[in-house]
């Protein structure tokens, strides 16, 4: 039976594979994504390129949702992982800020950054909790530290900073040295 | 229920789990909603750790960082000196010479094998087997003792430098490791006798906890947790770095994605770790263990006191630090518990624009709320202690 002791699966259940074949460079493959990408939605690329091996696009905020629906469900290179999303001050810009979101297809072994920046005043994107449920907390961090607000988020609270808090912690703007009073537990069920 | 019981309903009762529990590995707090001992409803809430790493690292040289990542996953220091520093080597392009990235492979597996010695260790005490704790702690005190003698520390070892390593290893260390080898080994085996069919062992863990391969990459698992849902995904693997293409090991997996699969995996990383090492300390040659690119290496003491220019390289890069090119750079190296990513914004100057770290644990943790529910109280300790949340990364 299954779990028993003494049962022969249990020792077997450690099958160790040895997969030989490697990742071997073929940037053409990554870049047809890319160019799928500026075929299917011509005015949402901003930009696209190969930084230091890696691919990235930016893209149009307002257009984020359909773009990464694309991404995700697109056969040739689905990228089933969404592993980072953070948020970047460019303290100056017209368009304040920036979402970067890194994305990993497990089955191609290939990665894609795409970022999407947003405007001080109107500063929220559409979340993607839905397409990768990993953005959670992500996408709360960023929120907390950047003061970006993702549309759709159902629980869209600060993540390591207390709700007190003022101001967001890691815009360039915000004091390095500032310090605030830490209030007591609360509940958060 | 039908309307003659009522009278046996129970009202639900809400428990804290943490945020200072000896269970709970660090300061996390969840908080759940108990139907008698099964949890219905939960939600974690973090931050306790919480020291603006990425904030100070704006404000520092990229040298003044190395430190600052110790803190991060403590258990495996010395990976996360490796991960910023190939993130900063990557983004300048800077090419290290053979010994010390064999060096660094030696010290990323020790660190692996501790790593898991830590989360097995406690875990296992949390389900209430003690004496595997100390079988792990002795070996694992045993690293410690040859890296303490390379680094100078026990914990915040600070031992990789951008372009290379602080000091080269002592003489002995060779002969001192494969000691050290077999003493884990015999650890592992030990260990491995204990639990692996044992009764209480596998009515505690089997089928607790179990996470499909669907829900798995869904969630932004990486790592050992990964890999017990039956998916042989290692970035050593599928994007090779540090000659890990050349040495052969093999990549465990389990099939459930359960608690004793997390567990296995990890043993077997273990011994798969050793076979790493074995093959390193076969290549390993004498040799520099520094870059000598005079923009990231300090020069030698006798060209910094015998020569203008010595004076000026050390000067200039005390002063001035480490300027990498404008640039993005995401890299990623597979640390003990997953992917380890550093993304690091470069605007040309001394101090990086914007340094994201992305802990392994972090996507652990944010899906431990889905996890534990319909499971006991007791269940979600031992799940925890499986997934190796490691509250400095976790926060930063």
């Amino acid at each position: 039976m299954k779990g028993e002791p003494g049962d022969p699966s249990l020792l077997l259940r450690m099958t160790a594979h040895c997969r030989s074949e490697c990742n071997e460079e073929s940037p053409s493959s990554i870049m047809e994504i890319i160019i799928e990408l500026k075929r299917r939605f011509p005015n949402a690329v901003l930009a696209d390129g190969v930084a230091f091996g890696h691919p990235f696009v930016q893209i149009e905020a307002a257009r984020l949702r359909e773009v990464m629906q694309f991404l995700k469900n697109n056969q040739a290179t689905p990228f089933e992982q969404l592993l980072d999303v953070c948020g970047v001050d460019y303290l100056g810009d017209a368009l304040r800020f920036e979402c970067v979101y890194h994305l990993y297809s497990m089955s191609q072994k290939r990665r894609l950054r795409v970022t999407a920046r947003i405007p001080e005043d109107a500063c929220h994107i559409a979340s993607v909790i839905d397409i990768w449920p990993s953005a959670d907390w992500f996408e709360r961090e960023a929120f907390d530290m950047f003061g970006i607000r993702f549309d759709g988020h159902p629980k869209l609270e600060r993540l390591l900073m207390w709700d007190e808090f003022e101001g967001h912690p890691l815009r360039k703007d915000y004091p390095l040295n500032k310090r605030q009073p830490i209030p007591t537990s609360k509940e958060i069920l | 229920m039908g309307t003659q019981f009522r009278e046996f309903e129970t009202p639900t009762m809400t428990l804290n789990i943490g945020p200072s529990h000896p269970a709970m590995h660090g300061a996390l707090r969840t908080q759940v909603v108990l139907d008698g001992e099964t949890i219905v409803e939960a939600a974690s809430e973090i931050g306790y750790l919480h020291r603006c790493f990425e904030k100070h690292a704006e404000h520092s040289t990229y040298q003044q960082i190395i430190p600052y990542t110790d803190r991060l996953n403590y258990c495996s220091a010395l990976m996360n000196n490796v991960g910023f520093c190939r993130a900063v080597e990557e983004l300048i392009g800077l090419t290290l010479p053979e010994r010390a990235i064999l060096i660094r492979v030696i010290i990323c597996e020790l660190s692996r094998i501790m790593d898991h010695f830590v989360c097995m260790g406690t875990n296992l005490v949390d389900v209430g087997a003690l004496t595997n704790f100390w079988f792990f702690f002795n070996a694992r005190e045993k690293i410690y003792n040859i890296v303490e003698k390379i680094s100078g520390a026990r914990l915040t070892y600070a031992y990789t430098r951008i372009g290379g390593l602080a000091r080269d290893i002592y003489p002995d260390f060779v002969s001192e490791l494969k000691i050290v080898l077999t003493e884990i080994e015999k650890a592992v085996a030990d260990v491995t006798g204990l639990i692996q069919n044992n009764r209480i062992f596998v009515d505690r863990m089997v089928d607790v906890g179990a996470v499909s391969k669907e829900q798995a990459i869904a969630w932004g698992f990486t790592g050992p947790a990964l890999r017990a849902t039956g998916i042989d995904h290692d970035l050593r693997r599928a994007e090779p770095y540090y000659f890990y293409n050349e040495f052969d090991f093999d990549i465990p997996v389990g099939e459930n994605g359960d608690t004793y699969d997390r567990i296995m995996v990890r043993i077997e990383e273990i011994r798969q770790s050793i076979r790493i090492i074995h093959q390193v300390i076969k290549r390993l040659k004498p040799g520099p263990i520094m870059t000598d690119e005079a923009l990231v290496a300090f020069p030698p003491k006798a060209e910094v006191y015998g020569s203008i220019e010595g004076l000026m390289n050390h000067f200039k890069l005390v002063m001035h630090g480490i300027c990498p090119p404008k640039g993005q750079i995401y890299s990623a190296t597979e640390a003990a518990n997953g992917e380890l990513g550093f993304y690091i914004i470069s605007d040309g100057s001394m101090h990086p624009y914007r340094v994201k770290v992305r802990p392994p644990c972090f996507p652990l943790f944010n899906a431990f709320e889905k996890m534990i529910k319909g499971h006991m109280v007791a269940d979600a300790v031992a799940i925890i202690g499986s997934l190796n949340v490691i509250v400095g990364e976790l926060d930063r």
